[in-house]
């Protein structure tokens, strides 16, 4: 049962890492255009920032 | 250098090509720093230098790209940069999602068999989890309990919160006495599944609100005033009495006065219902939100206190709305009932088990089982699933809905009422008497109408074609437009300018020379889609009715057109609301279907309404629901959305009561499990989230 000692934390951080990123996602409004991210990903033009900068 | 952020509307992107038009247009430029276009909320938003007009010089060049733009007012860009509540839920919502989860893969072990040291091993692993998260995640629930409790009600919150907070107690207390059941994981789910519901109900009144908005905003309207060095262009609170304002043709007169110089015809029918254009002359009285059709106008502002008729229509409205009666939504009817029986089911169940065995552990965790299981996380889902489905739906078809409860008072309905200019017509002339027209005169008639922009030359145009060459043709304001061929003088417009006697109906004349005048006679052309629409809903079983402010005649033509045999002519706007009033006391629920000025308080007393789009602001802020499209057919396609949806919200409830049926009994007896809890909660969720989606598919 020692295991667990490791494997607990382990899936406790990535499951964080995981969480960590969707905060960031929500604060970089990659949420908010919903329809507009489903079109972009035609377009040929590079786009890394939904912040328009 | 200073920069600014500017919000566009561009109702008109729709695809990747769009985007990518309009971004690569506006970055070219040396002024704009950055676009980014919002295809959801169909918006463009400009980081560009602070230089003046910099908004108009914009909009310009996005015209010229094809993609007619609109200026956001302040208040829609405040509410665009604050839409802080969605990712705050979105964020909770992540917490309690990841806290599941990982609650959920402890639980198994538990589940499936864990004892003594590593049972509790988990218990506290979960307990370190759930604790923080259930504070954190749950905490819109607290709030919204605590305020109406402190205002002595329930809500569906109050079960809500009590459930995860007793919960949390409970299986915090289980830990810490190392006993066999911990519902961290049921807390968790219970916060995650509602969170959802809350979620779907937040995006579907925020996409709903930003779309209202957008509307309004479209039609911020401007006066002109004649100032010593010229015109300005002010908005309509800076008119002052005795200002001296121009109205070019198509341009709807700012306020109420008299004019002072020029000759035009005036369009009555959005104040009035009136299709019957009213000439007017230096001296005549004029009210705000006529449309200018023919020549060029000046007019002294006069009455801008509490006199204009906008202000007494504002006031029939603010009456209207006051007086409509308060209406209870499914969802709080459904909480009304549910939150007490609940609470009283599981405090019998404490003092049952406390009573008969003594053991008060065991009562207290019965009593949490019975909260955790009851707990409305299917009712939490069924009404904002069905809205956020049925709001999405008519979205795309082109209804705007404001709020939720609209749709629910949609379903209710037994009578639909229509106006008749501008919604159950065009608001457009159509020439009637064509067939009665020579081929010859039709000829000069079109070839004089070609160079004319008023609306009864349009249709002439519309309805015949010339080749015919005619020379000095010279437009006359206000009169109509004269030209020569072979030496004789033709002249298209006013009865009296052409030397005929006016007639009752609206008309335009046409002289050749010195022979007798001819009549071309014009009626507002109904809208094609109106006979079905009326057809539809009479199949749906509802009375329908029209209720114009025109005159007798024209109102009945309509009618019979359109196959409606209840109607009612010349009707103010006091007199319409008082007609929808006479219907709501004989126990109709009414919808008002209307677009003009006159409606707008009729619109406000009516059970439920709907406006075009193209209807005048006054109209479209006081409908529950906007046709975006502009077909009426949408009429009766919302209404049996609206049926439908009613119906699969009441399924869902009763999806919800048959799954506590069978499991509120086991969990009173005391044989309730949190795996039992995990599964009925989840499986009841997806059901009734399930049939909402159905709303989607329908045909």
């Amino acid at each position: 049962m020692n295991i667990l000692a490791v494997l607990i934390p382990i899936s406790l951080i990535l499951g964080g890492i995981g969480l960590f990123a969707f905060f960031w996602s929500v604060k970089n409004k990659q949420f908010d255009d919903p329809k507009g991210n489903a079109e972009r990903i035609l377009s040929d033009r590079f786009d890394d920032d939904p912040n328009g900068r | 250098m200073p920069m600014r952020r500017i919000e566009l509307s561009l109702p008109t992107v729709h695809c990747a090509a769009c985007i990518a038009a309009v971004e690569r247009q506006l970055s070219n430029r040396p002024d704009v720093f950055g676009a980014r276009v919002n295809l959801t909320l169909k918006r463009v938003s400009i980081t560009a230098a602070d230089v003046p007009e910099i908004e108009d010089v914009l909009i310009a060049e996005l015209d010229s790209l094809g993609y007619p733009a609109k200026p956001l007012d302040s208040a829609v860009l405040a509410m665009a940069e604050g839409d802080k509540a969605g990712r705050d839920l979105l964020a909770r919502l992540g917490v309690a999602g990841f806290a599941m989860m990982n609650v959920m893969l402890l639980s198994i072990s538990v589940w499936a068999g864990a004892e003594g040291y590593t049972r509790d091993l988990m218990h506290w692993i979960s307990a370190a989890i759930a604790l923080p998260a259930v504070a954190f995640a749950g905490y819109p629930f607290y709030k919204s309990a605590w305020s109406a409790l402190s205002r002595g009600r329930l809500n569906m919150d109050v079960p809500i919160s009590l459930a995860i907070l007793l919960a949390s107690a409970v299986s915090l207390f289980e830990t810490i006495k190392s006993g066999d059941h911990a519902y961290f994981d049921a807390a968790l789910s219970l916060t995650f599944f509602l969170l959802i519901g809350r979620y779907l109900d937040y995006k579907t009144r925020a996409t709903a609100r930003s779309a209202a908005s957008e509307l309004a905003a479209l039609e911020v309207q401007k006066a002109r005033r004649v100032t010593d060095d010229g015109e300005e262009t002010v908005p309509l609170d800076a008119l002052r009495e005795g200002d001296i304002l121009v109205v070019a043709p198509g341009e709807r007169l700012p306020a109420d006065g008299v004019v002072t110089w020029g000759d035009s015809e005036l369009d009555p029918s959005m104040l009035t219902g009136e299709t019957l254009p009213q000439s007017v002359g230096q001296g005549s009285i004029v009210r705000a939100g006529m449309l200018n059709i023919a020549g060029p106008l000046k007019i002294r502002a006069e009455g801008l206190g509490e006199e204009t008729l906008l202000k007494q229509i504002t006031r029939l409205v603010e009456t209207a709305e006051t007086t409509r009666n308060k209406y209870t939504s499914l969802a709080e009817k459904a909480a009304n009932i549910y939150a007490p029986a609940v609470h009283l089911l599981s405090l019998l169940a404490f003092l049952g088990w406390g009573f008969a065995t003594g053991d008060w552990r065991l009562a207290i965790n019965i009593a949490a089982a019975v909260l955790i299981i009851t707990c409305p996380c299917a009712l939490g889902l069924a009404v904002p699933a069905v809205l956020a489905a049925a709001s999405g739906r008519l979205f795309a078809q082109g209804v705007l809905l404001k709020d939720g409860v609209s749709l629910e008072r949609l379903a209710e309905i037994d009578t639909v009422v229509f106006d008749k200019t501008g919604t159950l017509t065009t608001g457009k002339p159509a020439l009637v008497n064509a067939d009665e027209i020579p081929i010859e005169t039709r000829e000069y008639a079109a070839a004089l109408a070609q160079h004319s922009a008023h609306p009864l030359s349009k249709a002439i145009a519309r309805a015949f074609s010339s080749t015919l060459d005619i020379e000095d043709i010279r437009e006359h304001p206000g009169f109509g437009t004269s030209g020569r061929l072979n030496g004789v003088e033709l002249r298209l417009g006013r009865a009296d300018w052409c030397g005929a006697t006016s007639a009752t109906q609206t008309a335009v004349w046409l002289k050749v020379g010195n022979a007798p005048p001819r009549a071309f006679l014009f009626e507002d052309e109904i809208r094609p889609e109106a006979h079905e629409t009326v057809k539809a809903l009479k199949a749906a079983g509802l009375s329908v009715h029209l209720l114009s402010g025109d005159v007798p005649a024209a109102a009945e033509a309509i009618a019979k057109a359109a196959g409606i045999s209840h109607w009612t002519a010349q009707a103010s706007p006091a007199e319409k609301v008082d007609a929808l009033n006479a219907l709501a006391a004989q126990g109709h629920k009414v919808l008002m279907v209307g677009d003009g000025l006159n409606d707008a308080a009729a619109l406000a007393a009516a059970h439920v309404s709907m406006s075009p789009a193209s209807a005048v602001d006054a109209s479209r802020s006081s409908a529950d629901m906007i046709i975006i499209s502009n077909d009426l057919s949408e009429v009766a396609k919302a209404h049996k959305i609206a049926v439908a949806s009613k119906r699969r919200i009441i399924e869902n409830f009763s999806i919800a009561a048959i799954y506590n049926l069978i499991s509120v009994p086991l969990a009173l007896a005391g044989f309730a499990t949190p795996l039992m809890a995990a599964l009925a909660m989840s499986a009841s969720s997806i059901t009734v989230s399930l049939n909402a989606m159905r709303i989607g598919r329908m045909k």
